[in-house]
């Protein structure tokens, strides 16, 4: 029977946003119709493909490729039954093969390769699609040459800093000491940003198995994954991931059977934005209040419970396995200038096509709103995209040809960030997002700095006199809002307080009509 | 170790009767060897417990030696944790960039409204307690919300008394 009735797979992504859209109801509807009409199926849940306004996206295996259906809802199950689409029968839903969706397929996925394709809990479908290549190749070569081939791949810290992955490693494996760690950040509080939670629910040995060549690169015995308490689905798949790999030997004493050992924990924060900066962090696992530590000394040398700490942002230690796996030579060939491999961006906000999109850096952000974004949700003109979490400068459209690349951004008085781009169409009040920004700072600043701790609240009283005021007393506080964020720029000791004004201060320069009257505006 | 007798005495705040003190305490047994044992304790006792009493701060001052106001301080510092107890249900509504771009704050002034209390505060009947939440990385396809461990996207009006509804139903 079963050669004349061969088991067909399907795949219903597990990943939490496609879950928020009904994709478990989805896949028990799946499983039950399937029952009823007497068919086999194998139901995988997959990670997500990153292309969430078709999600839940169904595929079903065939002999040409992997055919998608599109968002699919409960009621769709039954037809899409009737319509054979086991066999990649027609139907209304029906996007053919996956892989040729052009979103997809422009892009250059070399962090996310696996996503969307694998079941993210399965050791052995991980190891299938060249997991762990990369860790077997760090095994045979020297801590120095794993740490050389990560300097060489050009590497930058994706969490927002841009520093330089190697040149930390390198910090850390020249500290001597009977114990390093490696600490992973993934708090991911940035509004817009998702790559993290996707990578840790859509493919966590990856990050694991980053973690690891770390730990080898510098010879730490000892991890931590501090995932913000908002991802429980994150959490969950990790802790499943890191009991699969230690009982496979690729986590715990001598991974391997190599000298080296690796032991690797999941921390939950609190909801605290700031401790996503990365000594504010240390002083949140070490079990402290979240506020942030001067500099020096950095943490590559006093870190975590004062020992030499490597920390890194989730998608830079995702993209070490490729990294080991096809050598720095194959990384660094993409990319532009000195901003090397790929960048993972997400398109979000009032965006049609929302989701993840893998590029190498020098993409513009014209391509990524428009020819993969599709331009808004609401069908209305974009007004303004802030680029790089709530510490962005939000920008108008006259800079939308500006490259997504470190030095390009900064060069217009923009940041990439955590690459994050949340879009507004023409309905947004460019004031009220300005003012958000000053209550986001005195809501979350960790009350070390004045500035950065009195000046947020008093930045909310401006904005609100300035909204609020005659014309004239409008120019007063313009001045005093600029001269407040003069001082929170050079008085403050991290970036939160140092980087709000950015927008505040763009709101204000590119969208000064919606400060009152725009020609006073420009006077002040 | 040398302990001020006073600090020993959990008797010194106010007691709560409502509070199972020895719950607490295995919970705080199972995880004070870890390193930077806090929070994985204040979540244990938050996740058993709802929230986490002034009564239980005593308990883990003494055996994590720390100081009361140290373990009063990291409490207050994170937004996550809650010094009273909350209803049955926790209902976050993202409010961040992202979700504001597509009607964050229409949907929070209707789920207070709906709900009949402003942010931080619980419906008269106890069911439903209204939290913000500055992202839950959703935000391709917002605006959302969380209730208890279940995520919604594209949150309408509608969709959210639906949600809630369905919530109350399965008491
Ligand atoms: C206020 C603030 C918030 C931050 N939030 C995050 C975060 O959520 N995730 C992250 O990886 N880095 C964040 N960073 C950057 C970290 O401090 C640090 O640069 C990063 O973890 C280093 O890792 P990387 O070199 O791999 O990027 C934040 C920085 C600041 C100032
Ligand atoms: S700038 Fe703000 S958040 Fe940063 S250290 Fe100072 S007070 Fe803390
Ligand atoms: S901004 Fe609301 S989920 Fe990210």
């Amino acid at each position: 029977m079963s050669a004349l009735n061969p088991v067909v797979t399907v795949y219903v992504p597990r990943d939490s946003t496609a879950l928020a859209l009904g994709a478990d109801q989805v896949a028990a509807d799946i499983t039950e119709q399937a029952r009823q009409r007497g068919v086999n199926i194998k139901l995988i849940r997959n990670g997500s493909r990153g292309m969430f306004w078709l999600e839940p996206l169904v595929e079903v295996a065939t002999a040409e490729g992997r055919i998608a259906y599109g968002p699919v809802e409960t009621e769709d199950v039954a037809g899409l039954f009737d319509a054979d689409f086991l066999n990649g029968g027609q139907h209304r839903l029906a996007l053919g093969l996956v892989e040729e969706i052009p979103y997809l397929k422009k892009q250059e996925r070399l962090t996310f390769a696996r996503v969307g394709i694998t079941d993210p809990l399965s050791l052995e479908d991980y190891l299938a699609h060249e997991g762990y290549a990369g860790l077997r190749r760090a095994l045979d070569m020297s801590s120095e040459a794993v740490v050389q081939e990560v300097l060489d791949s050009g590497l930058r810290g994706r969490g927002g800093a841009a520093f330089p992955t190697g040149i930390k490693w390198k910090t850390v494996a020249a500290t001597q000491a009977a114990q390093k760690y490696i600490v992973c950040n993934a708090d991911e509080g940035d509004s817009g940003t998702f790559s993290d939670r996707m990578v840790m629910e859509d493919d966590p040995f990856m990050l694991i198995e980053g973690m690891t060549i770390a730990a080898l690169a510098v010879g730490a015995s000892h991890g931590y994954i501090y995932v913000r308490s908002e991802y429980p689905h994150a959490i969950a798949a990790l802790n499943h991931a890191i009991v699969s790999a230690s009982n496979a030997n690729y986590l715990g004493e001598n991974i391997l059977g190599s000298h080296s050992s690796f032991h690797l924990e999941v921390r939950k924060g609190a909801g605290a934005y700031i401790c996503g900066e990365e000594t504010a962090l240390l002083e949140s696992l070490e079990g402290k209040r979240g506020v942030v530590r001067a500099k020096p000394p950095l943490p590559a040398i006093e870190g975590l419970f004062g020992k030499p700490t490597v920390i890194n942002n989730v998608i830079s230690l995702a993209s070490v396995p490729v990294i080991l796996a096809r050598g720095a030579a194959f990384y660094k060939n993409y990319g532009m200038g000195r901003s090397l491999g790929t960048l993972p961006m997400q398109l979000a906000g009032n965006i049609r096509h929302g989701g993840l999109v893998e590029k190498a850096f020098g993409v513009t952000l014209r391509e990524l709103l428009i020819d993969f974004g599709g331009g808004t949700a609401s069908g209305k003109p974009i007004r303004a995209v802030q680029v790089g979490g709530p510490l962005g400068p939000y920008l108008p459209p006259s800079l939308f040809d500006t490259k997504l690349d470190y030095e390009a951004m900064a060069a217009v008085g923009g940041m990439l960030g955590h690459g994050g781009i949340v879009v507004f169409d023409d309905s947004v009040d460019m004031a009220k997002q300005a003012r958000y920004a000053m209550e986001f700072c005195a809501s979350e600043s960790c009350g070390k700095c004045t500035p950065c701790r009195i000046g947020s609240t008093r930045g909310v009283e401006v904005i609100d006199k300035i909204v609020a005021g005659e014309p004239r007393q409008a120019v007063v506080q313009i001045k005093l809002l600029r001269d407040l964020c003069d001082t929170m720029v050079n008085g403050s000791l991290c970036a939160m307080g140092s980087m709000t004004p950015l927008p505040v201060l763009s709101a204000l320069d590119h969208f000064p009509e919606d400060f009152g009257d725009g020609a006073l505006n420009q006077a002040a | 170790m040398q302990i001020e007798p006073s600090s020993h005495v959990p008797q010194a705040v106010p007691s709560d009767p409502s509070v199972d003190l020895n719950q607490v305490r295995i919970i705080i047994e199972e995880f004070k060897t870890l390193p930077g044992a806090m929070l994985p304790v204040l979540h244990a006792i938050q996740d058993a417990l709802g929230y986490v009493p002034p009564s239980v701060v005593p308990l883990i001052a003494d055996e994590l030696n720390l100081s009361r106001a140290e373990v009063h301080g990291v409490i207050s510092f994170y937004h996550h944790f809650r010094q009273q107890p909350a209803g049955r249900h926790i209902v976050q509504i993202c409010r961040a960039e992202a979700c504001q771009a597509v009607g964050a704050d229409a949907l929070a002034a209707h789920a207070k409204a709906a709900l009949g209390c402003d942010f931080h505060g619980t419906s008269s009947d106890g069911q439903f307690t209204l939290e913000p939440v500055y992202c839950l990385g959703q935000c391709a396809c917002g605006p959302n919300m969380q209730i208890d461990d279940d995520l919604h996207a594209r949150v309408s009006n509608d969709k959210f008394n639906r949600v809630v509804r369905a919530k109350r139903g399965v008491q």
